[in-house]
């Protein structure tokens, strides 16, 4: 079911029992770690680390698959794309030129743009695997927790983990009206044209729509009448305490962004590793 | 609680009156109410009669989320409601709303029980220790950790009722608590609030038109709300007497209507509030008489089959078997309702029959013929599905293109298309709205657009889901007289349903299913009669059955059938 994309099930292993402070920052820390640095090395052992770290959740390759299915899509285009507008942009980094393939005069293969276009593919694909591992094994309210623990209003994050909560009931609610109106003649299979079939999707939107708006009516009086928005401040029943395993993770993901800062200032020089000179 | 305390008001309208901003009469005229500390009051009213807004004036929803004017005073605990804001009043007033689904905010029991305690930055520790309390105040205690989704209606109703406990409130406020709970849930939803009532002293007030279920346990005093004014206030006994509920569009419990065919009188003496405190040997002489003097029906002629299905199983994973092993025969023209509890597979039953899903084994004959392999599309020639929530439905703004939609689709003439539609909104008793927009339309008329809709498309068979949820007594006459004249104008009426008035005055033939098995298919009397199926269905013996075997007529089944046939002769002719 593809209902199943952002269901929360909660799991018992060291990732999910970790506070959500705790992956929200670790995220951070090693999202930016692989942002700065441009040393194909220190990323690929990030994403070695990352795929440990994702075998480690429990988590099975089909709860991701979709995700993983365009994430490599958009990495592909990027790379063509990169290459299509600036084809010797990594000549112009490392400061060297390497010719392999000719194909014209400006569009040229150097192992300079190679290293430069499979570094950047490797970040994005290595951050990937960490996001998706912040959100499947991280419980939504403790999610909306750790946000406002960071300084994100509450009722901000209370919105966006609403959200992330109630998607997987709009899913199932538009499968729902979608075989109604089908009963009704509506066709959205492949037989019909394209066009016909937007219209036709737009036919299950407006009832979606509108027992959505219901839905958001009766959610907000009932939060209302528990005092949702009294005070400045809230607690949170899920929130959980930093514990040493907390402790922990944070250390490791601080010394994964130290070693990224370090190995560029002092082992590379800049945030490029060169193999060239 | 002490004795004096008891006397004190607590809920105090006085003249007090309310106009909706958007609306151009005023909903509530000089109200004059007032509710004392440990009292259980129910309030009921005909949809629209305003019952919902004296409840949205209580736990201020009105003049918070909804504006309006208002006149008059309203005092709770000795407190004007113009001076406190929302969330003073939730600290004396908690309320459950009707769609125990909607309301459940947190992500699981016990984060949901504990929302109302965050938002008043409650310590973590005492926030478990309050949650787990009141948690087993409502025998929730052991499943704080489950998500909505693994819970019953019932049991996420407990836990909102939870979620306002935590709140040590005087009053509790509950908007319509029956309305989506199956009989059996219903009564235990019933015995739980009675049992906070007695054991917290709390001042309790009701707000539901499913009297006979709410009068199961002791009530103080019953207020009647006709357009937007309280037009009796008194004792369920006494309410009993007055024979005024019926006039309001209220149905009295069935065992009264029974004592009125029989000639009886019923007076406050009778105590008629409550089966169990009728007098039984004042009426006994009476209903005895009555029931000797009917005769039986003759049986009725069979026609062919129009719908069969031989074992048909279904299973979403091979763990979950949703359906085994469920055979019936439905003939042409029958009115037949498909009962059980939540989860049980009705719903799916239908699904399977309109193709929405494939069924893992067994046949569906549809005239004889196998449906195997016909598309969804094919099978809505001839079959036609009303969801429960028109708002799922709809998805025009204007009436008649809503219901042309269907034909529409299918490539009809324009021609043909007007003609039948109009035809279609002629049945269904909505020509005069043929130009409106769909916006202005009430829930139980845009229950008619969707009804109407289908009905353009000349299905045979007909099946809808819970086709009178949340309508009151009139409309739900309405709704059920209506598709009785479809019923007899030749369309196959199946509805899945938990209504077993419904069940019991409109369907010849009803289909149980429990636990995704067959459990039963009688007659609906039949049926709720049985002791052993309706506990086993979640359903309730009907009060009818009850009152036969107090008065000691052997043939208890029997008289729930001379009830509902005299009731088809005399009343609806």
């Amino acid at each position: 079911m593809k209902a199943k994309l952002f269901d929360y099930i909660d799991r018992d292993n060291f990732i999910f029992n970790l506070s959500g402070l705790t992956k929200l920052l670790c995220f951070i820390f090693m999202t930016f770690a692989v942002m700065f640095s441009y040393d194909i090395r220190y990323i690929l052992f990030v994403m070695a680390l990352s795929a440990v770290i994702f075998k480690a959740s429990g988590l099975g390759f089909k709860q991701v698959k979709i995700m993983a299915v365009y994430v490599v899509i958009f990495l592909l285009l990027n790379f063509i794309l990169t290459f299509l507008f600036a084809p010797v942009y990594g000549t112009e980094i490392y400061g060297t030129r390497h010719e392999i393939f000719r194909f014209t005069d400006f569009y040229v293969i150097t192992q300079e743009q190679l290293l430069y276009q499979v570094t950047k593919s490797i970040k994005y694909a290595s951050v990937v695997p960490l996001g998706m591992i912040f959100l499947l094994t991280t419980n939504p309210s403790e999610f909306a927790a750790s946000l406002n623990r960071v300084g994100i209003s509450y009722k901000a994050a209370y919105a966006l983990s609403l959200t992330l909560r109630y998607f997987p009931d709009m899913i199932r609610n538009y499968q729902d009206i979608a075989v109604a109106q089908q009963s009704r003649g509506l066709d959205l299979s492949k037989k019909e044209k394209l066009g016909i079939r937007v219209k036709n999707t737009m036919n299950i939107c407006i009832p979606l729509i509108f027992s959505t708006l219901d839905r958001i009516e009766l959610i907000s009086n009932a939060m209302d009448l528990r005092g949702f928005g009294k005070h400045k401040k809230r607690t949170w029943y899920v929130a959980r305490p930093l514990r040493k395993g907390d402790w922990g993770a944070l250390c490791f993901g601080a010394l994964i962004l130290a070693g990224s800062l370090c190995l560029s200032f002092f082992v590379n020089g800049s945030r490029f590793w060169n193999p060239f000179v | 609680m002490e004795e004096g305390d008891r006397k004190g008001a607590v809920i105090e309208f006085e003249d007090f009156s309310f106009q909706y901003f958007s609306q151009a009469e005023p909903t509530l005229h000089g109200i004059n109410l007032k509710i004392y500390a440990g009292e259980k009051v129910l309030v009921v009213g005909p949809s629209g009669s305003g019952k919902s807004t004296i409840g949205h004036c209580l736990n201020g929803l009105i003049p918070f989320s909804y504006h309006g004017k208002t006149g008059g005073s309203l005092k709770i605990c000795g407190k004007e409601t113009k001076d406190m804001n929302i969330f003073e009043l939730s600290k004396r007033v908690g309320t459950v709303l009707q769609d125990a689904d909607g309301q459940f905010i947190g992500l699981t029991v016990g984060e949901d029980i504990a929302f109302a305690l965050e938002n008043d930055r409650t310590g973590q520790e005492e926030m478990k220790e309050t949650v787990q309390r009141v948690a087993d105040m409502v025998d929730m205690g052991q499943l704080l950790k489950s998500s909505p989704f693994e819970l019953s209606g019932g049991q996420k109703q407990r836990v909102a009722f939870a979620g306002v406990l935590v709140d040590d409130v005087d009053i509790l406020l509950f908007d319509e608590p029956l309305a989506n709970l199956d009989p059996a849930t219903g009564k235990t939803a019933i015995d739980l609030i009675d049992k906070v009532w007695r054991e917290y002293h709390k001042t309790v007030v009701i707000i539901e038109h499913r009297l006979e279920d709410v009068l199961y346990r002791d009530v103080d005093r019953i207020i009647l709300v006709n357009d937007g004014r309280i037009v009796a206030d008194m004792t369920p006994d006494e309410m009993m007497a007055a024979d005024i509920l019926g006039k309001y569009g209220i149905r009295e419990p069935l065992y009264v209507t029974a004592l009125k065919y029989a000639g009886v009188k019923v007076e406050a003496a009778h105590r008629a509030g409550r089966l169990i405190t009728l007098d039984i040997p004042a009426v006994q002489d009476a209903v005895l008489k009555w029931h000797r003097e009917r005769e039986e029906k003759e049986a009725q002629q069979e026609r062919p089959v129009i719908l069969a299905a031989e074992h048909l199983n279904f299973r979403y994973t091979k763990k979950r078997k949703i359906l085994q092993d469920i055979s019936f025969e439905i003939r042409e023209g029958e009115m037949v309702s498909i009962v059980g509890t939540n989860g049980a597979g009705k719903s799916t039953l239908a699904k399977v029959i309109c193709g929405f899903v494939n069924e893992d084994g067994g046949k569906l004959l549809l005239g004889g013929e196998d449906m195997k392999g016909r598309t969804i599309k094919e099978r809505s020639k001839t079959i036609s599905y009303v969801m429960q929530n028109p708002n799922q439905m709809i998805c025009k703004p204007m009436i008649f293109d809503e219901v042309a939609l269907g034909l529409r689709l299918n490539g009809a003439a324009e021609e043909e298309i007007t003609e039948r539609v109009e035809h279609a909104l002629k049945i269904c008793g909505l020509s005069p709205f043929k130009k409106w927009p769909i916006s202005a339309l009430s829930y139980g008329q845009k229950k008619r657009v969707t009804i109407a809709s289908m009905l353009a498309m000349n299905p045979k068979i007909l099946i809808l889901d819970e086709p009178t949820a949340g309508q009151d007594y009139h409309h739900y006459t309405e709704i059920m007289e209506f598709l009785k004249s479809l019923n007899e104008a030749g369309v196959t009426i199946l509805m899945i349903t938990h209504d077993m008035h419904l069940m019991l005055e409109y369907t010849s033939h009803a289909i149980v299913i429990s636990g995704g098995k067959k459990i039963g298919d009688a007659s609906a009397v039949e049926i709720l009669t049985n002791e052993e199926i309706a506990e086993q269905a979640n359903l309730k013996v009907t009060s009818l059955y009850e009152l036969a075997k107090l008065t000691g007529i052997e043939d208890a089944q029997g008289f729930v059938q001379k009830f509902i046939d005299y009731e088809r002769r005399n009343m609806r002719a």
